[in-house]
């Protein structure tokens, strides 16, 4: 396995240094030179050269019966039996690319008594449901999900198959790829399909959101991912379409587990989770202590949001660790993003800066916040905040 | 208790800049650091030999500047430590990262718990932990947020949610990816600092660790990277700093009709 620049057709263009991101790429003579103690072949010079001037031997390993795999499925996440919006959000994204693909989606539904739940599926754009409806299931517990999915893969043999990319989903599936030995992209931002070769394409951010990458598993099936909250639209509702329910049984020797739910424990103080919410109240250091979140609070109520912290308030315990926004706490996509007495620092922006709008409410007008800012108002939180609530108020008569 | 820390070593995105000319990655001057979660599960595999007894081993797969990283975590209290370094490694994906891991792991041996970072900053994949967890056939719990015990070969913790968190009881052997909340970490000691520098670090080859030459690296991993490219810059904004009244007035118009 290796890469190397085909000196016959280099010309020296230096198109390809500048797209590694690791700084592997050199010139001489004329010709790129590549240091290979710091490629890791991640292949992002490839598609640079206009010259075909650079090659990667890459395995031929690949998944037997590769052609058999067909169709979308969609990891359909439930809570208590209350089907999470990221699934919505995905059914929507399946169809337009089973659309594509002329081929079906499928949603498949693990919980315990759940079976009446799944018409919803189908009236969200699926074409069948497979339900695994079992005591056993009725919390998420990594190891029998595990094997139920694996279990499923390997009887109905899925082309593409796509998770969210929640606490439950980023565990779950990455265990499921493992067994299966196949590919899996974490934490996609855009999907879309090659239509003639069948190739899912993978779009996620990397470094911290500085560069993208577009991702593929050619030659292994299903071709996985798990896709972040909020950024596809949840299909419509439409209660006249028919699809069809499959009830499987799975044994219950299969549905073994070595951990153990003990507890749930509820503690998000807002009704919304942050990463579930379209809109985001967040506070920093500058709302100066724990007693003035209640503006924030006043604010997203109205506002139909959710109240999200930087690690400063999170680090001096104004608000629980589960509300922070940014590099070592949540990513979150909301459609408006709010950010008050936060000056911005690259750890907090990597984690809300692709949120559809951003407001940033600041008094020192050179704070980095402002740099992502669609909207800024250089002031005091005090008196923007409480005014701001009022005026929507008005505005929206709640 | 033995305990094996997997860390990574990641470029210090906080520094990674675009050059708004060439809208290029500029890289020069970008330190290497430890992965940041990865900081909370060296201090967690510490406090547990401290609080067991046994040893705490750090490993990790990279490059040979990777013993760095490594050097680190030794001056913040793990006993051993392995760099897993070959040629053959290059351009893995999580499935081989995972797999190389794992098999380094099984040469170790001994062990009960296995810490891992929620995530590395460069890919943020979240993968590699469950992943090594799956090769090596034994339980997960990830997200931790709190180990709350830990007796007669169980453990029960504390697993962070959407919602709030879950309390989950395994058997050891198991594996958790740790999150921020679990610790403090210490600050690197002086005779840490000490042992680090003198520590010797063995180096492990593809040969050594018994591994399939088909699952490692490019050649084991079914992900690849079609493409790379710098995300759109947002567009500008627009700044009010005049009178807040107006401001807000202003801000509220523009965004009524989209909240309805
Ligand atoms: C490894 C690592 C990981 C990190 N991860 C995260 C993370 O996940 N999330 C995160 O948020 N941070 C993270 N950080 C911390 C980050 O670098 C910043 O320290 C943090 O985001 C700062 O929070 P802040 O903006 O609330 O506070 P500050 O930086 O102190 O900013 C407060 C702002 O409030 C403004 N202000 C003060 N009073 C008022 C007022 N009355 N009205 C209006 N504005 C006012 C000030 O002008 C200032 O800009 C991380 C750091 C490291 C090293
Ligand atoms: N190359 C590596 N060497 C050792 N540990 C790693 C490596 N890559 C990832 N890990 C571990 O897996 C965790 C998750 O990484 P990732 O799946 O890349 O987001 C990290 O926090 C580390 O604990």
């Amino acid at each position: 396995m290796s890469i190397k620049i085909l000196d016959d057709k280099c010309t020296g263009c230096t198109l390809c240094l500048n797209v590694c991101p690791f700084a592997a790429i050199t010139m001489k003579d004329k010709k790129a030179v590549i240091d290979l103690d710091k490629c890791t072949l991640c292949g992002a010079c490839l598609d640079s050269c206009k010259f075909k001037g650079i090659e990667i031997q890459r395995s031929t390993n690949k998944t037997p019966h590769l052609e058999d795999y067909k169709g979308i499925w969609v990891f359909a996440e439930q809570k208590r039996g209350i089907v999470q919006p990221v699934a919505f959000e995905l059914l929507g994204k399946s169809r337009e690319l089973a659309d594509k693909l002329k081929t079906e989606v499928t949603a498949v539904f693990i919980g315990h008594n759940i079976t009446d739940h799944a018409k919803q599926l189908i009236h969200r754009g699926a074409d069948k449901v497979i339900v695994v409806d079992n005591p056993k299931l009725e919390h998420f517990l990594d190891e029998p999900y595990t094997k139920v999915l694996v279990q499923l893969v390997r009887k109905y043999r899925p082309a593409i198959f796509l998770c969210g990319a929640t606490f439950m989903g980023r565990s779950l599936v990455s265990r499921v790829a493992v067994k299966l030995h196949t590919g899996l992209t974490a934490d996609c931002t855009g999907l879309d399909v090659d239509t003639k070769e069948g190739f899912l394409l993978q779009t996620r951010p990397a470094f911290g959101g500085n560069i993208m990458a577009t991702i593929l598993s050619k030659n292994h099936r299903p071709q996985m991912a798990t896709v972040r909250h909020k950024v596809f639209k949840e299909s419509e509702l439409d209660k006249s379409r028919k699809g069809e329910i499959i009830e499987e049984k799975i044994a219950t020797s299969l549905l073994s587990s070595r951990t153990k739910l003990l507890d749930i424990v509820e503690e998000v103080t807002a009704t919304i989770n942050i990463a579930e919410a379209n809109i985001i109240v967040s506070g920093g250091r500058g709302m100066r202590g724990p007693e003035n979140f209640a503006l924030l609070e006043e604010l997203a109520q109205v506002l139909g949001g959710a109240v999200g912290s930087s690690r400063a308030a999170v680090d001096s315990g104004w608000m629980p660790y589960s509300h922070q926004v940014g590099q070592t706490g949540k990513t979150v996509c909301p459609k408006i993003y709010i950010a008050c007495g936060i000056s911005g620092q690259i750890q907090h922006l990597v984690g809300m800066q692709s949120s559809d709008i951003i407001i940033a409410i600041n008094k020192d007008a050179s704070a980095p916040i402002f740099t992502v800012a669609t909207f800024g108002i250089v002031g005091d939180v005090f008196e923007v905040v409480p005014l701001l609530t009022r005026k929507f108020k008005e505005a929206l008569r709640r | 208790m033995n305990i094996v820390v997997c860390i990574k070593q990641v470029p210090d995105t906080t520094q990674v800049k675009i050059d708004p000319e060439t809208n290029t990655l500029i890289r020069e001057g970008v330190d290497s650091i430890i992965n940041p979660f990865d900081m909370y599960a060296i201090e967690e595999g510490v406090r547990l030999k401290e609080r067991f007894g046994g040893k705490t081993t750090v490993l990790t797969m990279g490059p040979p500047q990777a013993v760095a990283a490594l050097r680190e975590a030794i001056a913040l209290g793990c006993d051993d430590a392995i760099l897993v370094s070959d040629r053959a490694f290059a351009g893995s994906d999580t499935l081989a990262t995972g797999y190389t891991l794992a098999n380094a792991i099984r040469r170790i041996g001994d062990f009960d718990i296995i810490l891992c970072g929620k995530q590395a900053s460069d890919g943020d994949t979240a993968q590699v932990g469950p992943g090594i967890a799956t090769q090596l056939d034994i339980p997960q719990i990830t997200y931790v947020k709190k180990i709350e015990k830990i007796e007669d070969k169980t453990m029960v913790a504390e697993r962070m949610t959407e919602e709030g968190f879950e309390i989950i009881q395994t058997s050891l052997p198991c594996l958790i990816t740790v999150v921020k909340e679990i610790n403090e970490p210490r600050l690197p000691s002086l005779k840490g600092k000490m042992r680090a520098k003198k520590a010797e670090i063995a180096v492990w080859k593809a040969l050594d660790i018994d591994a399939d030459e088909g699952q490692l690296g490019l050649g084991g991993s079914p992900t690849w990277v079609s493409k790379i490219f710098t995300p759109p810059p947002r567009p500008s904004g627009e700044m009010f700093d005049g009178d807040p009244e107006e401001a807000v007035t202003k801000l509220v118009h523009l965004l009524k009709d989209r909240l309805n």
